[in-house]
C-alpha cells in the first residue's frame, strides 16, 4: 500500500490535469486539485520550519561539531517571526519604518546581497581556468566571450563608435542569434525530456521517487 | 646562464597558469569598487528588447493598469531593484495604476522599498507632482504560495490567489481593484524575475494561455533564455542585467543607479579580458615548450 | 425613451438637464468565449465619440445584463474609460442575454443599444489546441510503443554518457582517499522533475557507496526532498546489503533559503574536503559558487542540471556535466530497463519531428522572403 497509494494519486492527478489543458469541462477537478496544491505549498512552509528548529536544536541539545551555528539559526529564526509577527504594526510589517523592515533592509539583505555578490569572483576565477583556446570550438566559444563581455558594456561603444557601434551590434547579433538558436535546441531537448520523465512518472514506470527501484 | 633564465621563465608560466584564486579576487575587488569612486557619464545605445519595454508602457493611456510581479529576492537587488524603481516613476509619471503582488515571499517588501525610493524622490523634486495614493494609484497584493498555480488562477479570477490585499483588506474595498476580476481587465503585465518562478512561468501560464502583454526585467544569467520568448513576439521586450536597467534608465532620460554602476561593471568586464588573455599566453607558451 | 429603431442615429437614454451626457457607446456585440468550459461570454463594443477628452470625457463604462431585450438590465461590472472589452464569467450556459453599455461622465450617463442576443455554451475541446493534442498524442504514443518493443527487443543503443560513467570512478575515488561523496540534489521541492531525476542518480550514487563502504553525505534544501532522499538511501544500502552502515543523518535538511544554502555547503565543502561531489538537478545562482569551491579543494565534481542558464557554469567548472536530457536519461541508462531506455528512444522521435518541422518551416520562410511565395507560416500551426 504504501508504494501503490502515491502511484495511483499520480497516475489519477497527472492523467487529469493533462485531460484538462484538452478537454475545459475537466477543468472542474484541475481547479480542485490546484487547490489541494495551494493548500501542500502552505504546509510545506510549515514542515520547513519544524525540520529546522528539530535539526538544529537536535545539535544544539547533543552539542555537536558546530553547534554554537545551531543557536544562532534557531535565534535568527525567533528574533524575525517574533519581530515580524507582534512588534511590527500586524499586517503592515512590510511597510517602510517598521522593525521587521529594519530587520530586513540591515541584516537579512547584506547576507544575501553578499553570498550573490560572491559569484563576481568566482565567475572571474572559472573563466581564467575554463577560457583556454584548446581546439576550435573552444578558441570559439572564447571569442564570443570576448566580444559580448566588452560589447554588452559601454566600453564597447566608447571603442566602437566610430564604427557605427561595431562591437555592440555584433555583441546583440550573437545573443539574437547563435545563442537564441542554442538556447531554443536545448529548451527543446529538456521540454522532450520533462515530456518522457513526466510519462514515466504518471504511468509508474518511474518509481525512484517513491523509494522504488 | 641560459639555463637558468629558461628554468626562471617556465616558472612563471607556469605559476601564471596556476594562479591562486585568491590573486584574482583581490583584482576583481579593485576592479569593482574603485570605478565607484568616480563619477562618469557613459554612451550607450538603447537596444531593441529594451526600447520594447519602454515603448509599452509609454503607449499606454493614463488610467491604464498594470501588473507588476516581483520574484526576486535581496540577492539580486543590485540588478533587479534599479529596474523596479525605473518602472515605478514610468507608470506614476504617465498616471498609470499599478498592481503589485510577488510569487516569491520577498517580493512585495522588495516593492515597499522601490516605492519608498520614488515616492521620496517625488516629494524632493520642485514641480508639486502628487504622490501616488495607496488604494487608489497603487495597491500591493503581497506573497501567496503556489508558484505558476497562482498564475493560472489569476487568469480566472484574482480574488482566486488574493482574497485581500497584502495588509488584509478585501480587494472588493479598494478603489483601483474595482472592476479588476482578471487578467482581461489589466492592460500590461510587468515581471522582474531573478529565478523560478519568474518570467518563464509568466510566459508559459499568462501569455501562452490568456494571452496578455508582458514585459520582463531580469538578471543577466537570465537574460539570454528570454530571447526565444521575445523573438516570437511572447515578450514584448525584456531588460537584460544591469545594462539593461541602464539603458531603460536613459530611455527615460533618468540616469539613476543602473547607469552609475555600469562603470564598474564595465572596467570588471576588461579586467576579466586581460585575465583571460594573460592565462591563454601562458597556456600556449608551455604548450609551445612541451613540444 | 431609447429610441430603438433609429439604428443610425440612436436616441440615447438621458438625464434632463442644462449639461449634454456624452455620446453612447456603438456596436455592442456578445459572444461565447470560446473552448472554455462555458459560463463565459465576451462583449466588445466601440468607444464613446467622447472617450479621451473633453467637458463630456468619459470615466468609465458600466456593462449591463438581461435576459429580455428591453428591460430588467442589471449591472454586473464595469471598465475603465478607453476600454472596449469585458468578460462575463458568471453567465449561464444556454441562458440567452442581452448587453448595454453604459457610459459614465461628469456631465451624465448614456447607454447603448443593447446587443443581439447570444448565449454561453461549454466545449467538449479545446480546438485552438488541436495540434499541440495531436502532437501530443505522436509522441506519447511513440514513447510507449517504444516501451512495449524494449520489452521484447534486445540491446537497445543509447550511446556513452561520460558524466554517468563517471559515477563509479567518483565512488572509488572516494573510497580510496577515505574522504567523502558529497551529494546535492538542486534547490528546488520533490515537484521539479529535474529533482528526481536527481533522485534516482542518488539511488544509484548510494548504493555504490554502501557497496564500496564511502562516506555520504546528502545535505537537501526542502524538507520534502530531504524525507524522499532518505528512503531512497536506506533502500540503495537494504538492496546493497549493507543496512547496519545507513544513517539517517547521511541526509539532512539544510535551509530553504538559496544562498544560506550555498554558503552552508561552501563551508561543508572547505571543511569536510570531499573526494567527489555531486551537484544533480535544478541549480539557481548559487551553481557557480558550489562547483568553484568544490573544485578549489580538489574534488571530482559531477554535475547535471536541466537549467540553460547554469550549463554554462557547469561545463566551465566541473569535470563532467550532464547536460540537459542526459540528467532525466540518467534513470534508464543506470539501470538499463529496457522500458525506460524504449522511451529514450520514443522522445527521440519527438525530436525527429521538431526537426523537421523547423527545417520544412525554415524552407517555406526562407522561399517566401526571397521568391515572394506564399508558403504557410508553420510557427503559427502551434
Amino acid at each position: 500500500m504504501r508504494r501503490e497509494v502515491p502511484l495511483v494519486l499520480t497516475a489519477m492527478v497527472g492523467i487529469t490535469m493533462i485531460i484538462a489543458h484538452f478537454i475545459p469541462p475537466f477543468n472542474i477537478l484541475k481547479d480542485l486539485f490546484e487547490d489541494w496544491f495551494f493548500i501542500i505549498a502552505a504546509f510545506a512552509i510549515y514542515l520547513g520550519i519544524s525540520n529546522l528548529i528539530l535539526v538544529n536544536g537536535d545539535k544544539i541539545y547533543k552539542k555537536q561539531k558546530g553547534w554554537p551555528f545551531g543557536l544562532v539559526v534557531i535565534l535568527g529564526f525567533l528574533v524575525m517571526t517574533v519581530i515580524g509577527l507582534f512588534f511590527s504594526g500586524g499586517t503592515s510589517f512590510q511597510d517602510p519604518g517598521t522593525p521587521f523592515y529594519y530587520l530586513y533592509m540591515n541584516v537579512y539583505y547584506p547576507l544575501s546581497a553578499t553570498m550573490f555578490a560572491l559569484l563576481a569572483f568566482f565567475v572571474a576565477s572559472a573563466s581564467y581556468r575554463a577560457f583556454r583556446a584548446r581546439n576550435v570550438e573552444a578558441t570559439m566559444l572564447l571569442l564570443a566571450a570576448f566580444i559580448l563581455m566588452v560589447g554588452r558594456v559601454p566600453i564597447g561603444y566608447w571603442f566602437s563608435d566610430w564604427l557605427g557601434d561595431a562591437l555592440g551590434k555584433l555583441a546583440d547579433w550573437i545573443m539574437d542569434f547563435p545563442q537564441t538558436a542554442g538556447q531554443r535546441a536545448i529548451m527543446i531537448g529538456i521540454a522532450l525530456g520533462v515530456v518522457s520523465s513526466a510519462l514515466r512518472v504518471i504511468l509508474g514506470l518511474e518509481r525512484t521517487y517513491t523509494s522504488g527501484e | 646562464m641560459d639555463e637558468m633564465t629558461n628554468r626562471e621563465k617556465k616558472t612563471l608560466w607556469e605559476n601564471l597558469l596556476s594562479i591562486d584564486r585568491r590573486i584574482i579576487f583581490i583584482f576583481i575587488a579593485i576592479a569593482i569598487s574603485l570605478p565607484l569612486f568616480f563619477k562618469t557619464s557613459l554612451k550607450m545605445p538603447v537596444s531593441p528588447v529594451v526600447q520594447g519595454v519602454y515603448n509599452a508602457i509609454e503607449s499606454l493611456p493614463a488610467g491604464s493598469k498594470v501588473l507588476i510581479s516581483f520574484d526576486f529576492d535581496p540577492g539580486s537587488m543590485p540588478e533587479l531593484q534599479p529596474m523596479a524603481e525605473s518602472f515605478f516613476r514610468h507608470c506614476f509619471r504617465n498616471n498609470l495604476k499599478v498592481i503589485i503582488m510577488g510569487l516569491w515571499p520577498q517580493g512585495p517588501i522588495q516593492a515597499n522599498i522601490a516605492l519608498d525610493k520614488v515616492f521620496r524622490e517625488l516629494k524632493e523634486e520642485e514641480k508639486a507632482v502628487k504622490v501616488p495614493q495607496y488604494g487608489i494609484d497603487y495597491v500591493n497584493l503581497g506573497f501567496t504560495a503556489g508558484n505558476e498555480v497562482v498564475i493560472d488562477r489569476m487568469g480566472h479570477d484574482f480574488q482566486e490567489s488574493y482574497p485581500a490585499d497584502a495588509r488584509g483588506t478585501p480587494l472588493s474595498e479598494i478603489p483601483l481593484m474595482q472592476g479588476v476580476r482578471n487578467y482581461d481587465n489589466v492592460d500590461l503585465i510587468i515581471n522582474l524575475s531573478a529565478g523560478y518562478p519568474g518570467t518563464q512561468e509568466w510566459v508559459q501560464y499568462a501569455v501562452d494561455v490568456f494571452h496578455v502583454k508582458l514585459v520582463a526585467g531580469n538578471t543577466a544569467v537570465q537574460a539570454p533564455s528570454m530571447y526565444p520568448y521575445v523573438q516570437t513576439g511572447q515578450l514584448t521586450g525584456v531588460l537584460g542585467g544591469m545594462k539593461g536597467g541602464a539603458e531603460y534608465e536613459l530611455a527615460l532620460n533618468r540616469p539613476a543607479k543602473a547607469v552609475s554602476y555600469m562603470f564598474s561593471q564595465a572596467v570588471a568586464h576588461v579586467v576579466i579580458c586581460l585575465f583571460i588573455i594573460i592565462g591563454n599566453i601562458a597556456f600556449f607558451t608551455m604548450r609551445k615548450r612541451k613540444t | 425613451m431609447v429610441g430603438a429603431e433609429d439604428v443610425t442615429n440612436p436616441v440615447a437614454e438621458s438625464t434632463k438637464g442644462i449639461q449634454t451626457p456624452p455620446a453612447p457607446p456603438t456596436n455592442v456585440t456578445a459572444k461565447d468565449i470560446p473552448n472554455d468550459k462555458g459560463g463565459a461570454v465576451t462583449i466588445s463594443w466601440g468607444k464613446s465619440a467622447d472617450d479621451g477628452s473633453g467637458a463630456k470625457n468619459v470615466t468609465k463604462y458600466e456593462i449591463l445584463r438581461s435576459t429580455k431585450r428591453d428591460e430588467g438590465y442589471e449591472v454586473i461590472g464595469n471598465t475603465v474609460a478607453g476600454a472596449t472589452s469585458f468578460s462575463d464569467n458568471a453567465a449561464e450556459n444556454k441562458v440567452l442575454y442581452f448587453y448595454k453599455i453604459k457610459v459614465l461622465s461628469p456631465t451624465g450617463t448614456a447607454e447603448s443599444l443593447p446587443s443581439a442576443s447570444t448565449f454561453a455554451k461549454r466545449q467538449w475541446f479545446n480546438l485552438s489546441r488541436l495540434s499541440l493534442f495531436i502532437l501530443s498524442l505522436v509522441i506519447g504514443f511513440a514513447i510507449l510503443y517504444f516501451i512495449e518493443r524494449a520489452k521484447s527487443e534486445k540491446g537497445l543503443f543509447i550511446r556513452r554518457i561520460a558524466g554517468l560513467e563517471a559515477v563509479d570512478d567518483a565512488v572509488g575515488r572516494a573510497t580510496e582517499m577515505g574522504r567523502k561523496i558529497i551529494f546535492v540534489p538542486g534547490i528546488m521541492d520533490m515537484d521539479s522533475m529535474q529533482t528526481i531525476a536527481a533522485v534516482t542518480i542518488l539511488g544509484r550514487v548510494a548504493k555504490l557507496a554502501a557497496e564500496y563502504e564511502a562516506k555520504l553525505e546528502v545535505p537537501v534544501c526542502t524538507s520534502l526532498v530531504m524525507v524522499t532522499c532518505r528512503e531512497v538511501v536506506k533502500e540503495a544500502y537494504l538492496n546493497a546489503g549493507r543496512p547496519d552502515v545507513y544513517n539517517d543523518k547521511m541526509v539532512y535538511y539544510v535551509t530553504n533559503d538559496q544562498f544560506a544554502y550555498a554558503a552552508a555547503l561552501d563551508g561543508l565543502f572547505l571543511r569536510e574536503r570531499p573526494a567527489a561531489v555531486f551537484l544533480q538537478g535544478q541549480f539557481y545562482a548559487e551553481s557557480l559558487i558550489l562547483a568553484e569551491t568544490a573544485n578549489s579543494v580538489g574534488a571530482i565534481q559531477i554535475a547535471g542540471t536541466a537549467m540553460p542558464t547554469q550549463l554554462p557554469f557547469f561545463v566551465a567548472a566541473c569535470d563532467y556535466t550532464l547536460i540537459g536530457e542526459e540528467l532525466f536519461a540518467a534513470s534508464a541508462y543506470l539501470s538499463k530497463d529496457p522500458k525506460l531506455l524504449g522511451s529514450l528512444k520514443g522522445q527521440d522521435v519527438g525530436k525527429f519531428i521538431f526537426l523537421l518541422v523547423i527545417l520544412i518551416g525554415a524552407v517555406f520562410l526562407t522561399l517566401n522572403s526571397v521568391l515572394g511565395l506564399n508558403l504557410p507560416n508553420l510557427g503559427r500551426l502551434f
